[in-house]
């Protein structure tokens, strides 16, 4: 089906046009000049990315602002965008719901349109690798959320795919089994080198999983930054703070949380500080972490 | 004075009037769950206790008989009932026409369930079939089954065909109406799914679009299974010597009032199985859905 649609060409590496010094030689996603209006919006406006072969990219940016419809044009689910859209053949979506078939059991699920004769074992195996193995016979239905959503990464894996594209695929879940599916999906993306496309607006997950966070606003790519940090990663890191302030400000967004209504002047904010001067604020301002979270290490 | 006035206006006065935290208000506790609230006893299984209705309607009808608060001649008794049973039984009457009525509904449900699919099915998932089809089918459910009476008995004489053709009819359009609206409701988000692991068309229709509208289909099943007895009684009118609707006339001519309630309590048994019946697909094809079980 995807081949069929108009901004959804197959190059092969080496005709690909890709922008001279920006992307590694082999490119997974090349995209120029995409357009996508609904209406009089324009949610995308001449956006350009490129992702490398084996590259795990996180995009962030406020709800409404074009990740998601960026990953549906990737996906062939979006006949209308224009301009060019350069994917490889075999593509795998998680959604933010797991969006299993609830009328198949879960081994069903996993191998659903997989024509190979040894679809069984390899799904057998991808439900295996995600520890859902004695899960297979079990209904959707009967899965908690994380669950499901173990079985949709199987579903997708077992496809063996170029590029993964993960549409907020932890934003239903609970904090906790999120840090497991971090390490998780780490763990599986490194066994079998997918280029990835996380959409996110969780700034901490994007560092924690990415080799590169790009910022979408405005229908643009506003700002592209390297995450250069040594894995396995955690948030206590004194670089992890730096560049979240930083993703932070770029998203215009500013993290003080604290009990002192801020219209009360700045009276209440002084006597927050004077009553626990090491209340986590760093050099930048921004609230660290540490103080309330717990630091999953995330290893590849 | 002065020491009375400090003390009872600066405390509340500066709490309404600042937005220092306040305290928490007072709570009562209520138990929920605990050693003194009963639970709850189970005496009999789940099948007897669904029999508790009937059983009261059959104790009050059997009461009331007995102490003459019903007028044997105009509501027979449990007993009289009964031996009109027996009796039909023993000439075996009752076989032949409750047989005969029941070919008619299995042939009516055929037809109708096929048609019925089928249709729903084209008008789903085609845009032409719907323009053809939707509108029409949406016109014969407003026409009530028994107005089309004559005209079949015009077109088709006074056999089998027609009175098969009105339970097929409104068997049909209870299928469609439900089958339709469910295969336009499956969840598009399933169908995109399916899309990105390169589903066909064809896979995307017999794997997601029909087994999502698996529900609905049944629910227009539940309806047109009691349909059926219903035009069954419609269908039955026309000439006939074989069937309940036959019985039920002659009954009716003979004054044999017991053969009346007999027929209803025919219906009313028929009504449970047919029920039973599709609570049965339900639960086999439908095992992937948690269903609510009730309190």
């Amino acid at each position: 089906m995807a081949s069929r649609l108009p901004g959804d060409v197959i190059p092969s590496a080496s005709n690909a046009p890709v922008p001279e010094g920006q992307a590694p030689p082999e490119a997974a996603v090349v995209v120029t000049g995409v357009r996508r209006r609904f209406g009089d919006h324009t949610v995308l406006d001449g956006l350009d990315l490129t992702i490398g072969a084996g590259e795990f990219v996180a995009m962030l940016g406020h709800s409404g602002s074009g990740k998601s419809t960026l990953l549906r044009a990737l996906a062939g689910l979006d006949p209308e965008v224009t301009g060019s859209v350069l994917v490889p053949p075999q593509r795998a979506v998680v959604f933010q719901h797991p969006r299993l078939l609830p009328w198949k059991r879960v081994l069903a699920n996993v191998i659903f349109n997989l024509r190979e004769p040894d679809a069984r074992q390899r799904g057998y195996a991808a439900l295996e690798e995600v520890g859902l193995a004695s899960h297979a016979r079990a209904w959707p239905a009967t899965l908690s959320g994380g669950e499901a959503q173990r079985v949709a990464l199987a579903r997708a894996l077992v496809r063996r795919p170029h590029l993964l594209l993960l549409d907020e695929p932890f934003g239903a879940l609970d904090a906790l089994t999120r840090i497991k599916m971090y390490a998780l999906l780490k763990r599986l993306c490194h066994r079998y080198r997918p280029a990835v496309l996380l959409v996110t607006h969780d700034v901490d997950e994007a560092i924690l999983l990415a080799d590169r966070v790009v910022v979408l606003q405005g229908g643009r790519i506003s700002l592209d930054l390297p995450v250069t940090l040594p894995t396995p990663r955690s948030r206590s890191e004194a670089g992890f703070t730096a560049l979240r302030a930083r993703l932070l400000s770029a998203l215009g967004v500013e993290e003080r949380v604290g009990d002192a209504d801020p219209r009360d002047a700045s009276q209440g904010d002084a006597a927050l500080q004077a009553a626990d001067p090491t209340d986590g604020v760093d050099s930048s301002g921004a609230r660290s972490w540490s103080a309330v979270a717990d630091s999953p290490e995330v290893s590849r | 004075m002065t020491t009375l006035d400090s003390r009872v206006t600066t405390p509340v006065g500066s709490l309404a009037a600042s937005r220092e935290p306040r305290p928490s208000p007072p709570t009562t506790l209520i138990e929920v769950a605990g050693p003194s609230r009963p639970t709850k006893r189970v005496l009999l299984p789940r099948w007897l206790r669904k029999l508790y209705g009937p059983v009261a309607l059959l104790l009050l009808w059997w009461s009331t008989s007995a102490t003459g608060l019903l007028d044997p001649d105009l509501f027979p008794p449990p007993g009289a009932v009964v031996g009109a049973t027996t009796d039909l039984i023993a000439d075996g009457e009752l076989f032949l026409h409750v047989w005969a009525s029941i070919q008619r509904v299995l042939y009516g449900l055929l037809f109708g369930v096929l048609g019925g699919t089928v249709l729903a099915v084209l008008s789903g998932l085609t845009r032409i079939g719907e323009d053809l089809l939707d509108s029409t089918m949406q016109i014969l459910k407003a026409v009530p089954n028994y107005a089309l009476t004559p005209l079949l008995i015009m077109w088709m004489g006074i056999g089998e065909e027609p009175k098969i053709l009105l339970i097929a009819l409104g068997v049909g359009i209870a299928i469609y109406i439900n089958t339709y609206s469910a295969i336009r409701g499956v969840d598009n988000a399933l169908v995109e799914a399916a899309t990105t692991l390169g589903a066909s068309r064809a896979a995307l229709i017999w794997h997601v679009i029909l087994p999502g509208s698996l529900p609905g289909f049944l629910v227009g099943l539940r309806l047109a299974l009691s349909g059926a007895w219903l035009s069954l009684i419609f269908a039955e009118t026309i000439n006939t010597t074989e069937g309940i609707g036959y019985l039920m006339t002659r009954a009716q001519n003979l004054l044999q009032s017991e053969v009346s309630v007999l027929i209803l309590v025919i219906y009313a048994v028929i009504g449970m199985i047919s029920y039973a019946f599709v609570r049965f697909l339900e639960r086999r094809l439908l095992a992937w859905r948690p269903g609510f079980q009730g309190t």
